[in-house]
């Protein structure tokens, strides 16, 4: 069937399988090999990506649901120049094998824009905010994306001095 | 996955004029559906995505009860529903990560009742009715068992109204690597009576534990539940946990619920 897809502001018009995941698409059919597949199950988060800027695991979701949405993926976070997130994680050591970062830069992206807009998490404090990105906060907002490397302080401290200047 | 074809109609109208057809199925989130169908345990010949139904999503509060429209997102639901059942927000909040919350709807949650769902719960301890393309059935008639529910074909849920306790609390003891729970209570205290279920624990599904209720609307105290345990009889035991362990955190997760509302 044809899809339309908008990803990193560029329309790419493409005739595939009804079957073929976002994931897919975005890799096997677009070419933007950024987004990773991890385990294909809605698990890991390698595959996070931000769709009209909110977070899905883009495994567990059609191409051909996302006729007309935006979609952004790692290759979209930098214009030239890495976002500040991105250096922030090569200055605070937030990877190793590199294999989960891009979903870790994405999911992390929309949830500081969650956070922005004063989405409270389940151990928040207050409903109200504001919202300090304490361990217990990035535990469990960033808890749909695994560091099989287990990078976790390196990808907090990165997030954390994001976060605390925004 | 075996190949269908999809369809992406505007209203409930057209979507259920698709879903009378033989071999269609309802798609909404696909957080479930979609492994499911990579797994070759699904082989529809079309899906009918719900997604972009406009007045399947929305809640409100009706009354004493908040209604949640079928199509609604776990997420949308957290943001939409703290002032007005606190109880079910942190339960919503809490279903998987963020990323799923963006997807899983209600509706596809209870038609699927996976025996380790929240919203089931929730429905049970609360009792609330489920609103179905055809007709509204009562959360004690509609969760049948394993996966079982009392939708017929072609039929779907459009709503979940919740009677809104006065106070509630939802106690999740999560298997880490999926965020499912291994065992979880949910309790609703009303003026008059409480409600107690429990999910996760049973090959059955959610369900309501009666002795619980009964007791703790005598009073509503800790103590009260003193010498009370879940039979093990019926408990799931995988690799996860057994049997007895499943029955000992349902009891330690109603103590819990209990002594944060007491
Ligand atoms: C990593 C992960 C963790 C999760 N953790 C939890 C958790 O902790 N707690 C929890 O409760 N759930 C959890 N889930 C499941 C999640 O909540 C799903 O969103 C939900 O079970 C299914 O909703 P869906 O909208 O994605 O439905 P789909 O996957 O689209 O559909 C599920 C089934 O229901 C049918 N269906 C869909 N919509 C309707 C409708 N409106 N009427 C009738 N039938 C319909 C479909 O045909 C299909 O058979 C988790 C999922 C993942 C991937
Ligand atoms: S590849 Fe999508 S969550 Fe693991
Ligand atoms: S850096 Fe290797 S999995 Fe995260």
């Amino acid at each position: 069937m044809q899809i339309d897809l908008t990803i990193n502001q560029k329309s790419y018009s493409l005739e595939l399988d009804s079957r073929v995941t976002l994931l897919d698409a975005i890799r096997e059919h677009v070419g933007l090999t950024g987004s990773k597949k991890g385990c294909d199950h809605g698990q890991c988060g390698a595959c996070t990506v931000l769709v009209n800027g909110r977070r899905i695991n883009a495994c567990l979701s059609l191409a051909a649901m996302h006729d007309g949405d935006e979609i952004t993926t790692v290759e979209g976070l930098s214009d030239g120049e890495l976002s500040p997130l991105q250096a922030a994680f090569i200055k605070e050591d937030g990877f190793q094998c590199g294999y989960c970062t891009p979903g870790q830069l994405c999911s992390a992206t929309g949830m500081l824009q969650e956070i922005s807009e004063g989405w409270p998490s389940h151990v928040s404090d207050s409903l109200d905010g504001p919202y300090e990105l304490s361990e217990a906060e990035l535990s469990e907002r960033m808890s749909g994306n695994l560091c099989r490397c287990s990078c976790y302080p390196g990808i907090n401290a990165a997030i954390r001095s994001v976060g605390e200047k925004a | 996955m075996y190949d269908f074809e999809l369809a992406r109609p505007t209203t409930l109208a057209e979507a259920l004029e698709m879903l009378a057809e033989e071999g269609s199925d309802p798609l909404s989130g696909g957080q479930t559906l979609i492994p499911s169908l990579r797994a070759r345990l699904a082989m529809p010949e079309r899906l009918v995505s719900l997604m972009h139904i406009d007045e399947l999503k929305g809640i409100e509060q009706r009354g004493d009860a908040l209604h949640v429209k079928g199509g609604t997102t776990h997420a949308q639901l957290v943001h939409g529903a703290y002032d007005i059942f606190p109880g079910l927000a942190s339960l919503a909040g809490r279903i998987g990560d963020p990323a799923v919350r963006t997807r899983g709807t209600i509706g596809g949650s209870v038609a699927n009742n996976d025996p380790a769902a929240c919203y089931p719960a929730a429905a049970l301890a609360t009792g609330a009715t489920i609103h179905t393309s055809q007709r509204e059935v009562a959360a004690d008639d509609f969760f049948l068992g394993l996966f079982e529910t009392a939708l017929e074909e072609g039929e779907i849920v459009t709503g979940v109204t919740f009677p809104i306790p006065q106070a509630s609390a939802y106690e999740k003891f999560i298997q880490p690597a999926s965020h499912f729970a291994l065992a979880a209570v949910f309790v609703a205290r009303f003026d008059t009576r409480v409600g107690v279920a429990v999910t996760g624990a049973s090959e059955d599904g959610a369900f309501r534990w009666k002795e619980a209720e009964a007791a703790l609307t005598e009073d509503f105290s800790v103590a009260a539940l003193e010498g009370l345990s879940l039979p093990e009889q019926g408990l799931i035991a995988d690799v996860h946990g057994g049997a007895d362990y499943r029955a000992r955190m349902a009891g330690v997760m109603l103590r819990r619920a209990v002594a944060a509302l007491a």
